[in-house]
């Protein structure tokens, strides 16, 4: 099942095909999974925040109506099945009966249309639930949602951290969501619930007993802790103190690939897509000029920076949707290494060399706070670019909010940044390339691109239902900013999953660790 | 009498200090580039202008900054420190939940620096040209000049990597489930190499400090006098020569504990310690100004306590400053 326009009722097959069936011999109960984190929550409610740092703990503790797997596959969850209407306007969801939050309340319809309409109020991803009007609660297992246009992205948005059904009697009290109490101390239907939370340290989740799935989950506890420092991070996994965790740093990736018991891998965040790039001000001389920011693409070569700068970890990115996703265009302009073209182009534009060999100078910022990830990328395109005229200075932010007050003003020529597709192109992709988006907050168009045609593609592509001709219009959508480059994709971060390998079914759908691991087991004993 | 009055004067003198850190720091803070929202902003994964708005009214961060500081001073003084812009969480009870851990931290280090490299400079002071002597003057100086985080890095590669006697981070193990006696020494356990690392930066000190000021002191006329009526080597040295030597050292104490908070905010880091120099740094990054005005205003506190300590140790230790050199 891919997620195309269809009308899909789920089965116990499907409970069956996602592993829901009885416990073999192998799946053990008990035990303790310590997973570290360099990313420190502000809260658990991931209705009001996205993130992984929430949406790790967030999705043990709340539920979602339906779940996906590996492969993009949805399953049922809290929505034991699901019906899509013909014209696309509205969904119905079949809840299961059994469901309870850990406060003992039943999770009914009321909470599904109340978390719904909820979401679509306060989370920062508008698109995620944007055509949504209402959700109609005709029984306490059935809701239905209505909504203004087909939309491709709503069963994807049903799914993870993007949907915590949340309990209405807790939260419908007036209170502000993205404030409200409840969020640091979360009562939710999923397959753990919260111990205890102490603030910047350690999240510690205990299995919910009554959870409504029989036998789950396997784990008596998941302990999350909260770990600053990026060594201390890889330290924690290579001495067993902790069972799981994410990587970004090379440095750290061939460290932990060498250290037994340890199983390493980029799977996980299929779901994330996160995309490192160079971004341009189109609005800002010379950039504004599409021939220069080709120059600047042709000057880079993407080979050395995925082989040497990140020693084979990362991935390959040449377009504005993840590559491993279905949507990406294969066939959209790329470019490679050519010194001679880049110059020609910058001629052309009528930038020619001075006495000094220089055309312009360009100021580049870098992300604070994300040295691992982005290595020694600045430096070499300062150093590429001086080779076709280009002179850049970098202009380091001490900390984040200097650094996104710059982008959102438009105050800034060239940026490294990291923008996360979250799994369709609806919810991370269309926010950076509207012009309709262009907006003084960070991760919106802060490139203040505009292109009638390309704002007309990514406006059919969220409401075409049929999977093919959405393909056709992100194709052609891809094209055109292929050629534009409003930004320039490096690389595909290179996010890594780290598990100790005696862990049975360890987290690896599209969202990674960021869906319930009600099925994770320890094969022996720890 | 007069002790009580010279108390209650130091006190005033520190609550006075302790505004002015706060209205500084206040003016520092809100000078810096970008705002709470802006961070939450990035946290949330982007937002929109509206909510940007509704977070910065919900915090009051659109009224004018004078107004801002007079709603802080007003709070403060009913003794509210206000919520934590990240965290929402009354900022009093996150410094009280690492308030623990940071004195510990802390006063371990400033235990083992003291102890440690007050033995070490007397030992050395004693031949201070022997091997012993040398030691100490090296050790000193690369103590002193290794970057702390650094010198936390190699202690955790060599004793929590290598050789596993004690835990790459945290305060209590994460599966530790124990309380009384067995918490107690599991937290032990985990203080060793943070206070190891803290103390190391300035035990070079402490013995530098004192192999001078006994060098000094036991050259001195009485020193002579009490080996001439025949002391053993060892009351020459601790009841006569240390007794002198200690003023100094006493200062350096009191001087140093604010050095000491500052390097405990890099060493909490590299150990993940939950203490409240981590919450201030990253207080510093997340404009969550509440919570690090109110870590500031708890740091000045102790400076100014730890100040007044100091100098009352003095009157204890030196009899010609509690007669006022009569």
């Amino acid at each position: 099942m891919r997620l195309t326009r269809r009308t899909f009722v789920g089965t116990s097959a499907s409970l069956m095909a996602l592993g829901l069936g009885p416990v073999s011999a192998q799946e053990r109960r008990g035990g303790q999974l310590v997973i570290v984190t360099g990313e420190n929550p502000r809260h658990l409610n991931p209705a009001v925040q996205s993130g992984v740092a929430t949406a790790i703990p967030g999705t043990q503790i709340f539920a979602s109506p339906l779940r996906v797997d590996e492969n993009w596959d949805l399953h049922p969850y809290l929505a034991e099945s699901w019906a899509l209407a013909e014209d696309g306007l509205s969904l119905t969801l079949n809840l299961v009966s059994n469901a309870k939050f850990h406060d003992g309340m039943p999770v009914t319809s009321e909470d599904v249309a109340f978390s719904i309409m909820t979401i679509k109020a306060n989370h920062p991803f508008q698109t995620m639930f944007g055509p949504v009007e209402s959700v109609e609660t005709p029984d306490a297992t059935t809701a239905i949602i209505r909504l203004s246009q087909p939309h491709p992205a709503l069963l994807l948005a049903l799914t993870g951290a993007l949907c915590p059904i949340l309990p209405k009697h807790v939260y419908d009290d007036g209170q502000e969501m993205p404030t409200h109490p409840a969020n640091n101390a979360p009562i939710g239907s999923g397959p753990f619930k919260l111990a205890e939370y102490r603030p910047g340290e350690q999240i510690t989740l205990q299995r919910f007993d009554e959870f409504f799935i029989e036998g789950r989950p396997y784990l008596d506890e998941i302990i999350i802790r909260i770990v600053r420092d990026a060594s201390s991070v890889t330290l924690s996994l290579e001495s067993g103190e902790a069972d799981a965790g994410m990587i970004t740093d090379s440095t750290a990736i061939s460290r932990l690939s060498a250290t037994d018991g340890l199983m390493v891998t980029p799977r996980g965040f299929e779901g994330i897509g996160p995309i490192q790039w160079l971004a341009f001000n189109t609005r800002v001389a010379p950039l504004d000029d599409m021939r220069v920011r080709q120059a600047i693409a042709y000057a880079m070569d993407r080979d050395f920076i995925l082989n040497a700068l990140m020693r084979g970890v990362a991935s390959s990115q040449k377009g504005p949707i993840i590559e491993s996703s279905p949507f990406f265009n294969p066939d959209m302009p790329s470019y490679n290494l050519d010194l001679d073209r880049a110059n020609a182009l910058l001629d052309e534009a009528g930038h020619p060399r001075g006495a000094d060999g220089t055309r312009f100078t360009l100021t580049m910022e870098t992300i604070p706070g994300r040295d691992s990830a982005t290595g020694n990328i600045p430096e070499y395109l300062r150093s590429q670019l001086r080779e076709v005229g280009i002179e850049v200075e970098l202009r380091a932010s001490p900390d984040f909010p200097t650094w996104a007050g710059r982008l959102a003003s438009g105050d800034f020529m060239m940026s490294m940044d990291i923008v996360f597709n979250w799994g369709d192109p609806v919810i991370g992709v269309h926010r950076t390339y509207l012009s309709t988006n262009i907006r003084p907050v960070i991760w919106s168009n802060t490139q203040g691109y505009a292109n009638p045609e390309v704002d007309d593609l990514l406006e059919r592509a969220g409401r075409e239902t049929n999977f093919e001709e959405r393909k056709a219009l992100y194709g052609q959508f891809q094209d055109i900013v292929g050629e534009e480059l409003p930004v320039y994709w490096i690389n595909a971060l290179p996010y890594h999953n780290v598990f100790d390998d005696r862990i049975g079914n360890p987290p690896l759908t599209i969202w990674g660790m960021m869906q319930a691991m009600d099925q994770v087991y320890w094969t022996e004993d720890r | 009498m007069a002790m009580m009055r010279y108390i209650l004067q130091r006190l005033l003198y520190g609550l006075i200090l302790m505004l002015g850190v706060v209205v500084l720091n206040f003016f520092l803070i809100h000078a810096a580039p970008g705002d709470a929202a802006e961070v939450i902003a990035g946290e949330m994964g982007g937002t929109t202008e509206e909510m940007m708005a509704q977070i910065r009214a919900h915090y009051g961060l659109d009224q004018s900054i004078m107004v801002q500081l007079w709603i802080y001073l007003k709070q403060i003084a009913m003794g509210d420190l206000g919520t934590s812009y990240h965290f929402n969480r009354p900022v009093t009870e996150l410094i009280l939940q690492r308030l623990g851990p940071t004195v510990m931290l802390a006063l371990s280090a400033q235990l083992i620096a003291m102890l440690l490299g007050v033995v070490l400079g007397v030992l050395s002071s004693r031949r201070p040209q022997g091997i012993l002597s040398g030691f100490v003057s090296v050790f000193s100086t690369v103590g002193y000049a290794a970057p702390v985080f650094w010198t936390g890095l190699m202690l955790v590669i060599l004793f929590a990597v290598w050789i596993p006697l004690f835990p790459v981070e945290g305060y209590v193990s994460a599966r530790f489930r124990g309380t009384g006696l067995a918490y107690a020494l599991n937290v032990a356990w985990h203080l060793v190499l943070p206070a190891t690392t803290l103390g190391i930066l300035f035990l070079a000190q402490y013995a530098r400090l004192s192999r001078t000021a006994m060098i000094e002191v036991l050259g001195a006329d009485y020193i002579r006098t009490a080996r001439a009526k025949g002391l053993g080597e060892g009351k020459v040295t601790f009841n006569h020569a240390l007794r002198n030597a200690v003023l100094p050292i006493l200062t350096i104490a009191g001087l140093q504990f604010g050095n000491l908070i500052s390097g405990a905010l890099l060493v909490e880091t590299v150990f993940n310690w939950p203490g409240m120099g981590r919450l201030a740094f990253d207080s510093v990054l997340r404009r969550d100004y509440p919570t690090l005005l109110g870590v500031l205003f708890f740091a000045s506190a102790f400076v100014v306590l730890a100040n007044l300590l100091t100098d009352l140790s003095y009157r204890f230790a030196d009899p010609r400053i509690r007669t006022g050199g009569r």
